[in-house]
């Protein structure tokens, strides 16, 4: 995606965005609260009208792509996780692959709910699931697609530990087998040790992008985040140490 | 696998209860029949039974039939097409408009016309219809749907309520409100031949629409990238919930709360697929309104109780039940 505005309701919330992904890659966005993280990422699936700018998959514009050669080249995960009806997991997940014969999606949903260690909840339906099975279950709906880049907006939001390191795992593994995966994390300690490159977001532009801990400089941390950080070597990988700028001000 | 045999088992007992039903329906009534006069009936043609079974009793309740599994399936469309288990074709405002287009006919004299008022009706709902189309695609979300068709609903409604007031002919009001009572009563095989086409054409655009519903279960924008021409999906949904309920009132006038009720009665047992849903919606609906009709025409009252008035004040309070438990499992 390249120089992308977006404007919603009157505000601008792109603006002039540049985001790049390679094959095989883990991008994490990361940004405060309305930097434009989930703008990105519905820009990139297609979803929000480009007023300049350019997606391009490849060498093709997405916006001349047909709905279904999209979906064979990207999956998107929205942040929402409500489901209208209670349908059973298994059912939820084959949404992944409307393609597919009946017999493939459900065989092909089957596996994916074991993947994400939900193969035990195949046949519940999911409004007898909590907020995490539910989260685990959906993810298994984008893993199902086959699309060779993955968009997941917020997949670790409100998920328990195991369960979030359990998500973050399952989306590093796609991308050993050559999928790309886009995912928006607030949590940067866990960003830092996911991706492969942290793409930063403030007021809908990249202000800092490269390496985690390159591209989340202790300057980054306390313009863009409004955080004191440092980062600590820590045999599970780096771990971010924090404090609020105003607080840690006022107790000087 | 176990869902689809347990949709279609369902399938089956619908149909099952439902050929019971019309059978009921055609041998009861308010003229009580002999073993002989049903003997009659069955082996002589030219019979006063023959004639009270086949040609007065079984087209009204084929016609219920038919106008209950129009009204099943366009309250099964647009509740998967909205996501919102209280959606109906009256929520929407399909039949307001449609019954606007009735009330005009009739005003204006082309009730003499054969078929006048019913072309009326549905021309009614397909304006009503393609006015939600036009909304849909340049706003997409169920909200804005939702909220436009109150508006439309409202708007027909005052304009039906316009006709009243400026109608100079007390005989005519009195037809436009009878018809807006809902009946099918005195329906013959014409009408059954009438409507029947049209609900079995918005069956097909049902069908074609299905895999958008079971889609629209993830949101709309999970749907959006999904893959599937979820536009044109949505505009054969809305187009299927018009024609039928445009069919629906056509024949038998506004008549509530069965397309609101149906899909509720059979969602729990297809596993809420949105998809799974609509054939026993529309069984469902087939069977709800020929057994109020025949309750309606059992109760014994000076005037035959109307079936929308009927399904109103049975289906009001089931309403109330259904609001009651979504918002118990909202609350949870």
């Amino acid at each position: 995606m390249s120089d992308a505005d977006v404007w919603l309701g009157g505000r601008q919330v792109l603006d002039g965005l540049d985001l790049r992904l390679d094959a095989g890659e883990a991008v994490a966005v990361c940004g405060p609260n309305g930097a434009g993280k989930s703008s990105a990422i519905r820009a990139v699936a297609g979803l929000l009208a480009l007023r300049r700018g350019i997606v391009q998959l490849g060498d093709d514009d997405i916006s001349r792509l047909s709905e279904r050669q999209r979906a064979e080249r990207i999956a998107y995960l929205p942040q929402e996780r409500r489901i209208a009806w209670n349908m059973p997991a298994i059912e939820i997940a084959a949404l992944g692959a409307p393609f597919l014969s009946a017999a493939d999606g459900l065989s092909r949903a089957r596996a994916a709910l074991e993947e994400v260690g939900a193969g035990d909840l195949a046949s519940r339906g999911v409004a007898e699931m909590s907020g995490g099975e539910r989260a685990r279950v959906l993810l298994a709906r984008v893993l199902v697609s086959g699309a060779t880049t993955l968009l997941v907006d917020e997949p670790i939001a409100g998920l328990d530990p195991d369960a979030q390191l359990l998500v973050l795992d399952r989306l590093k593994a796609r991308t050993r087998t050559g999928q790309t995966v886009l995912a928006s994390l607030h949590d940067l300690t866990l960003a830092a040790r996911w991706a492969d490159r942290v793409v930063v977001i403030s007021q809908g532009r990249v202000v800092s992008e490269g390496p985690p801990l390159e591209a989340l400089t202790s300057d980054i941390l306390r313009s863009v985040f409004g955080v004191s950080g440092v980062w600590i070597a820590t045999p599970s990988g780096p771990l971010l140490d924090v404090t609020r700028v105003l607080e840690s001000s006022q107790g000087a | 696998m176990r869902v689809a045999l347990k949709a279609l088992s369902l399938n089956a007992v619908l149909l099952l209860v439902l050929l019971a039903a019309l059978v009921l329906a055609i041998a009861l009534g308010e003229v009580g029949l002999s073993a002989i006069q049903y003997r009659d009936a069955l082996i002589d043609p030219a019979s006063a039974a023959a004639e009270v079974l086949w040609q007065v009793r079984a087209p009204r309740a084929v016609c219920a039939v038919v106008v209950g599994a129009a009204l099943g399936l366009a309250g099964a469309v647009l509740q998967g097409l909205l996501r919102n288990p209280l959606a109906d074709p009256g929520v929407l405002g399909v039949s307001a408009t449609s019954a606007l287009g009735a009330a005009l006919a009739i005003v204006l004299g082309a009730a003499v016309v054969p078929g006048a008022v019913e072309m009326s009706a549905l021309g009614g709902a397909a304006l009503g219809g393609l006015a939600l189309i036009a909304v849909s695609a340049r706003l997409g979300s169920p909200e804005a749907l939702i909220l436009f068709g109150v508006a439309l609903s409202s708007f027909a409604g005052a304009l039906t309520a316009l006709i009243f007031n400026l109608s100079p002919s007390p005989i005519a009001t009195a037809e436009v409100m009878s018809w807006l009572l809902g009946s099918v009563q005195n329906r013959s095989w014409i009408d059954v031949a009438w409507v029947t086409p049209p609900v079995i054409v918005a069956g097909g655009l049902a069908l074609l629409a299905s895999p958008g519903l079971r889609m629209l279960a993830l949101g709309e924008e999970a749907a959006a990238t999904s893959g599937l021409p979820m536009a044109r999906l949505r505009i054969l949904a809305l187009l299927a919930a018009a024609v039928a309920t445009g069919a629906a009132v056509a024949v038998a006038g506004v008549i509530g709360f069965v397309g609101l009720a149906a899909p509720h009665l059979v969602r729990g047992a297809v596993q809420g697929n949105p998809r799974a849903v609509l054939l026993p919606s529309a069984l469902a609906g087939g069977l709800m309104l020929v057994l109020a009709d025949l309750a309606a025409r059992m109760t014994p009252t000076d005037q035959e109780l109307k079936l929308g008035v009927f399904t109103a004040l049975v289906g009001a309070p089931m309403f109330a039940v259904i609001a009651w438990r979504a918002a118990r499992e909202w609350r949870l």
